[in-house]
């Protein structure tokens, strides 16, 4: 590793660390999902301490932090999942922008709480951009870093910064929000093809308690616990398989929730298949998807029904507290 | 002797045995050397190995084979 040059070198690459920015939206209709943070409060929390603009890329790392040395000084701040950075083995604040020297090497100790974090660098992530962004999308193997989650001895550049980074200033709790370990509310606009389950069935979605299967990942987020949905008998029409819960081939909307057999609820994420042939109860708004990419496996999750007025206005509110991060930064 | 507790590095449903046909990797009362695979956590369709990074006899387990696990939550006793 050239010593100075702008780049740090992967020791650990943890489990699954990935260059993200705010995504590649534009080519869902040909099957390219967005791509980008699942969680993008706390990537954009992360680039605005570091002086970065809003979309620049970061890594995201899932439950297990990478070690990365630094052949250049730097400057660093972690957000998301509450997992204590570390230089040289000393422990930093979570939420803060700190400095790296050139030599050090940047460590995480365990996961205590949430299930992602963010690391953003001054400058950004220096990659090539793939239609317009630097996420990684690694089932199609395209973005980021050789279209793949990072791997130990690669060397990963980055650019020059550009703003100013705010030194030793941490975003107060009350602007973060991370899914405590006892229990999640996804607010849900029942829809789509609601009218495939039974009554009762509509009922006990909302009322029981689901659990976030270990399966759950970037493409989707499975839940498991909750009573199998009963159908609505019908022929099924043309085109459609013959399982109740198959339905014409159609599009799949980000947040869409399907649930193939009628057994464990499938919630899309950041990197989610465009289309498919399984019927969908409805979709979490918006403004509750930061949320799922920060829960932990065998967390407890319900779903609340909201209409479009109330989505709307979560939206509205998620909008708010970036304006509120934006002032407490100072612009 | 000192009692050591190491906990689950990630989430996920951990595994003592490579397969369900497979003898465990370790019992009870074996001993364990640093870089010795202790069981596999299975999470977002991979397997990842819990290997030792220290070395010791383990006495005990706090997790049954294929039960869920927390990040953080107590894995195994390491005395030594």
């Amino acid at each position: 590793m050239a010593d100075g040059a702008a780049m740090f070198e992967v020791v650990k690459p943890g489990l699954s660390t990935t260059v993200q920015d705010l995504g590649r939206p534009g080519f869902y209709h040909l099957g390219l999902p967005i791509s980008g943070a699942m969680d993008r409060f706390a990537l954009i929390a992360a680039n605005r301490l570091v002086g970065n603009p809003d979309g620049a890329a970061g890594l995201e790392a899932v439950f297990l932090g990478p070690s990365l040395k630094f052949a250049a000084d730097a400057v660093v701040a972690v957000t998301g999942a509450t997992m204590a950075p570390k230089l040289d083995g000393v422990e930093q604040p979570g939420w803060t922008a700190f400095a790296v020297s050139a030599g050090q090497e940047l460590s995480f100790g365990t996961l205590k709480g949430g299930a992602r974090i963010y690391i953003a660098i001054a400058g950004g992530i220096d990659v090539p951009e793939i239609k317009g962004s630097r996420s990684t999308y690694a089932l199609g193997g395209l973005g980021g870093f050789e279209g793949r989650a990072l791997q130990a001895g690669d060397q990963v550049k980055f650019a020059a910064a550009s703003g100013s980074a705010k030194l030793g200033v941490t975003v107060p709790e009350e602007l973060r929000r991370i899914p405590p370990a006892s229990g999640t509310v996804l607010r849900t606009m029942p829809g789509l093809y609601w009218h495939r389950i039974t009554e009762d069935s509509q009922g006990s979605f909302f009322e029981d308690t689901w659990k976030v299967a270990p399966e759950a990942d970037r493409i989707g987020y499975r839940f498991k616990g909750g009573k199998s949905l009963d159908f609505v008998p019908r022929e099924p029409p043309f085109g459609a398989g013959s399982d109740p819960s198959n339905i014409v081939d159609s599009c799949y909307p980000y947040g869409s929730i399907q649930v193939p057999g009628g057994t464990e609820p499938i919630v899309l994420h950041r990197d989610a298949v465009s289309g498919g042939g399984y019927f969908m109860v409805g979709t979490v708004i918006s403004a509750d998807m930061d949320l799922i990419g920060q829960l932990q496996p065998h967390q407890p999750v319900r779903f609340q029904s909201i209409d479009m007025e109330g989505a709307l206005a979560a939206r509205r509110e998620e909008q708010s507290r970036l304006g509120r991060l934006a002032e407490f930064l100072g612009g | 002797m000192t009692k050591t507790t190491i906990e689950a590095p990630i989430p996920g449903t951990f595994y003592r045995a490579p397969s369900p046909q497979e003898p465990v990797f370790k019992n009870e009362g074996d001993a364990v050397a640093i870089g010795d695979t202790v069981g596999l956590i299975e999470v977002m369709k991979s397997f990842t190995p819990v290997v030792a990074e220290a070395a010791g006899t383990l006495v005990a387990f706090h997790v049954e084979n294929e039960e869920p696990v927390m990040a953080g939550q107590p894995l195994y006793d390491l005395e030594g």
